[in-house]
């Protein structure tokens, strides 16, 4: 029998996971639909994130400042590692690519792992956004309710600089056609390298911001990186509103299926892939032709 | 394959396990460390196949690897099953049938969507086994007391119990994998995984089922590792449950990648470096956990640096020091023509191309519709349209039997989408198309050209990475074999006809002069010449033509137009190309094609003479 007040909390949970599984699945899609790179690095970079803000936390108990550091660190990681490595991969096989950003992954986890240690961190919530709050029908926590409010807005401004910005108009291009965007006059390597670290920021973003819900270990991208997979499989590759939509299906088939039985999430999750698959092969707001 | 002698690989792959033991102790190695670097390696000749050969990088092997073991182990230790062969055996069965099911999925997309299906999947194969299947797994405890094999002989037992005596079983079982996988890529799989790897879109348009291909291909990774898992079990004692994490398919990619990929080696010497390195570093350095970021780093370095792997890099050390490297890029026109004019080669070229009378052409393949009497292709009311752009409007158009004709038309004419839509490459919006008397609207390419309906394409199709034999071997094999057949342990060479197939092709196309090329080696002239090759090795009843001359040198050219003239004889052919000098001298009959619609039909001297022709190419005078 269903318990009515669990569901509804649980539907609740799968919005606030599905928010963050859009946006860092928005990083990637980005990333790959305009650089044509897949990087298997994204969820190191979440967990960088988490990490970097962590450090910025325990200096100065500020969760502005760590949530501010932790998006910066790991868009400088992802500049440098586009400007260094990535770049020269651009004309090599798509497997390479795989390769070298599965080999950078490891670098980074291996590394904070060195660094911190395997023990999980936590960053508590800012103080003005602990507790519960009731909602009339149940009671919620104060942080994840705000959450939601916070990633809605990273997500507007990620809509907003890809949509309504000159150099947004620029990515769109560049995800339709980089080489005509090349010919067009632009450097595509500048669009390259600030879309690379668009994208990371991303994930380091979703990760400082989920610090507070889910407590930061080393090897904690590995699981994100999966469902990023997911998402963007449903939604469609290199399409940020299939990220969007992809990511919030995502997040309800885990939340729900984990009210019932935990076990079954991924499951169910990949009965999901399959379906759209078999249906639409291309996702449900991809464009044929793209691989 | 290098070597061409028989059993030449195996016999020193079997010397090489036998060796070991006396050697690699010295050098610190364990008997297990032996044992798990074996294991690995045989788990990495079907990811091999399936990677290096046919360029599927799968991020999801753990799934077949944990599911062969796991299957293994439980018939062994809960079911109490006694024949550990067997019982491995059936391990391995089971991992194949998951890995086709899997491989159905998986296989609906290519590229990075293939590479995140495979993660996706595996994960979702750790979650099973941990929660929904633990009362059969042991869920995160594994499988204990998974036994050593023991083979009752009759007048006595021989116990596989010994460090030593496990490594020289699962050394048998890497070299049965070894030779079984070299017996793979020397079969017409071989070959044709390696055309899919390379150019997928050329491999279904010459008639491959690539669908299907993949799919074995998946299932051969998936059969060695469900075999590598269950033997992992009888190597540790014990099913871990951490045969089914992502770390493992990490690890396996990690390993072929140092190793070299496209070797079927390159898994095995990866896992030696990879497991030796990290016993090195946590036994003799005490670098503790740190020792992943090393190797990480080492493997990053490595992928940048040295794109082959290690056996890569031996190779080309090799290559270098024989110097062979040198020889690469040889310049191949002859300087004495550089300068030469269109006309003034023309000339010449009935004494500088003296070249033997051209071999008879080749018979097309009597297929079993031959009896069709009418038309050979037959179109009435194509019509293409993408988006709000009209590419093809109602063609009605109809070649015979044995005719030779040119299509003409200025840029965007449609010419190109007109074929397309012939060999089914893109299915009409609207129309109906007749290849000797049969429907073939909304067929697949790879059908059509079963059929005897192919193409050569505009932009050069080729399967760069392989030497112009291997490039005509994929095209005549699916004239051979059908577009597909389950002959793996089957040796290229003793397909009937097939030899004689290539070699006449090669004549045909005058390429006999360095048939063990790599294409990417050949000028321009050659891999256009290859690229009708490719078409006419599918011995096509109905050869189409895509600007056979773009792109070439007048010298080139000339070579072109006799070598068209040689395969014409008893053939159809229709041509498109821009230089009508070379087409109106060619063909028999020529379309023109504007803005999508066929503007004329005629003979050469009734096209030349057209106003309406003359009026569609700009100023009304023709190009020639």
């Amino acid at each position: 029998m269903i318990n009515w007040p669990n569901f509804v909390s649980q539907v609740f949970n799968g919005v606030v996971l599905g928010a963050l599984l859009a946006l860092i699945s928005s990083g990637l899609t980005i990333i790959y639909g305009t650089l044509g790179v897949l990087n298997l690095a994204h969820g190191a970079m979440f967990m960088l994130g988490g990490y970097a803000g962590w450090v910025a936390y325990t200096y100065t108990s500020s969760f502005i400042v760590a949530v501010i550091a932790g998006s910066l660190f790991v868009m400088l990681v992802g500049v440098v590692m586009e400007r260094v490595i990535i770049r020269h991969f651009y004309s090599r096989p798509p497997e390479d690519q795989l390769l070298v950003t599965f080999g950078i992954g490891i670098v980074f986890v291996e590394t904070v792992r060195f660094l911190f240690g395997s023990l999980t961190k936590t960053v508590p919530p800012p103080s003005g956004l602990v507790g519960i709050t009731p909602l009339g029908f149940m009671f919620y926590p104060t942080y994840r309710l705000a959450l939601l409010g916070i990633v809605a807005v990273a997500l507007m401004a990620l809509y907003i600089a890809l949509y309504r910005t000159r150099i947004g108009m620029i990515v769109r291009a560049g995800i339709e056609d980089s080489v005509m965007v090349g010919s067009l006059g632009i450097d595509v390597y500048k669009v390259f390298m600030l879309v690379f670290g668009i994208g990371a920021m991303a994930a380091g973003f979703t990760g400082i911001v989920n610090a507070p819900v889910v407590s930061i270990a080393p090897d904690v991208g590995e699981a994100i990186l999966v469902q990023t997979f997911v998402v963007i499989v449903i939604g469609g590759v290199g399409s940020f509103p299939g990220a969007v939509l992809g990511g919030f299906i995502a997040g309800e088939i885990i939340s729900i299926t984990s009210m019932l039985n935990p076990g079954y999430s991924y499951v169910m999750l990949f009965v999901a892939m399959t379906l759209v698959l078999v249906l639409r092969p291309y996702g449900l707001l991809g464009t044929a032709g793209r691989e | 394959m290098r070597s061409q002698r028989p059993f030449v690989i195996e016999a020193l792959t079997a010397i090489g396990l036998i060796v070991a033991p006396f050697v690699l102790p010295y050098l610190d190695f364990t008997p297990t460390t032996m044992s798990r670097i074996v294991v690995w390696g045989l788990f990495g000749i079907g990811f091999d196949i399936l990677y290096g050969f046919t360029g599927l990088l799968s991020f999801g092997q753990s799934a077949f690897y944990g599911t062969g073991g796991m299957v293994a182990a439980y018939l062994l230790t809960i079911v109490g099953f006694p024949r550990v062969v067997i019982a491995v055996i059936v391990g391995m069965i089971a991992a194949s049938i998951i890995g086709y099911l899997i491989g159905l999925i998986a296989l609906r997309r290519t590229g990075i969507y293939f590479a995140m299906i495979t993660v996706a999947i595996a994960e979702v194969f750790y979650f099973v086994e941990f929660n929904p299947l633990s009362e059969y797994t042991g869920g995160e405890n594994g499988l204990p007391g998974v036994p050593t094999p023991t083979f009752p002989l009759g007048f006595t037992t021989i116990h596989i119990d010994t460090d030593w005596s496990l490594y020289t079983f699962f050394a048998f079982w890497y070299l049965v994998g070894i030779v079984i996988a070299l017996r793979i890529v020397r079969s017409p799989f071989g070959v044709i995984f390696s055309a899919i790897r390379d150019n997928p879109l050329r491999a279904a348009a010459v008639g491959h089922n690539v669908h299907d291909y993949k799919l074995a291909a998946f299932v051969i990774a998936a059969a060695y590792a469900g075999l590598a898992g269950g033997l992992l079990g009888v190597l540790q004692g014990f099913m871990p449950p951490e045969a089914f994490t992502f770390d493992t398919s990490g690890q396996l990619v990690i390993q072929t990648a140092i190793g070299g990929a496209g070797t079927l080696f390159g898994p095995l010497v990866g896992a030696t470096v990879w497991l030796y390195l990290s016993d090195f570093f946590q036994n003799t350095l005490h670098l503790g956990a740190t020792w992943k970021l090393v190797l990480g780093i080492v493997f990053v370095l490595l992928v940048c640096f040295l794109h082959r792997g290690l056996i890569g890099g031996i190779n080309d050390l090799y290559d270098l020091a024989a110097g062979r490297g040198a020889a690469k890029v040889e310049p191949e026109a002859p300087a004495a023509f550089s300068g030469v004019t269109a006309e003034a080669a023309q000339k010449a070229a009935p004494i500088g191309f003296a070249r033997e009378p051209a071999p008879p052409a080749m018979p097309a393949a009597s297929r079993t519709t031959n009896d069709f009497s009418g038309p050979i292709l037959r179109a009435s009311g194509l019509t293409k349209r993408y988006g709000g752009l009209l590419a093809n409007s109602d063609i009605h158009f109809t070649v015979n039997r044995g005719e030779l004709r040119g299509i003409i038309g200025p840029n965007g004419a449609g010419k190109t989408t007109l074929f397309k839509m012939l060999t089914c490459e893109v299915p009409p919006t609207s129309g109906k198309i007749m290849f000797e008397g049969r429907d073939i609207t909304g067929m697949n390419v790879t059908d059509v050209c079963q059929l005897g309906l192919t193409k050569s394409y505009q932009v050069n199709q080729l399967f760069t990475r392989l030497t112009v034999r291997e490039n005509l071997t994929i095209a005549a094999l699916a004239e051979r074999r059908g577009k597909f057949r389950l002959d793996m342990l089957r040796r290229v060479r003793k397909i009937y006809g097939l030899t004689e197939q290539v070699e006449h092709t090669l004549e045909l196309v005058d390429l006999t002069a360095h048939p063990d090329k790599p294409v990417s080696a050949l000028p321009y002239g050659e891999k256009r010449r290859l690229e009708v090759g490719l078409a006419l090795a599918c011995s096509p009843s109905l050869l189409l033509l895509d600007e056979p001359l773009a792109g070439m040198s007048p010298r080139e050219r000339i070579e072109m137009v006799d070598l068209l003239k040689s395969i014409s004889r008893g053939r159809t052919i229709i041509i498109i190309d821009h230089d009508m000098h070379s087409l109106f001298e060619l063909v028999e009959r020529v379309t023109v094609l504007q803005e999508g619609r066929v503007l004329i039909e005629g003979t050469p001297g009734e096209i030349k003479g057209n106003k309406a022709v003359q009026e569609a190419y700009l100023g009304g005078v023709l190009a020639a």
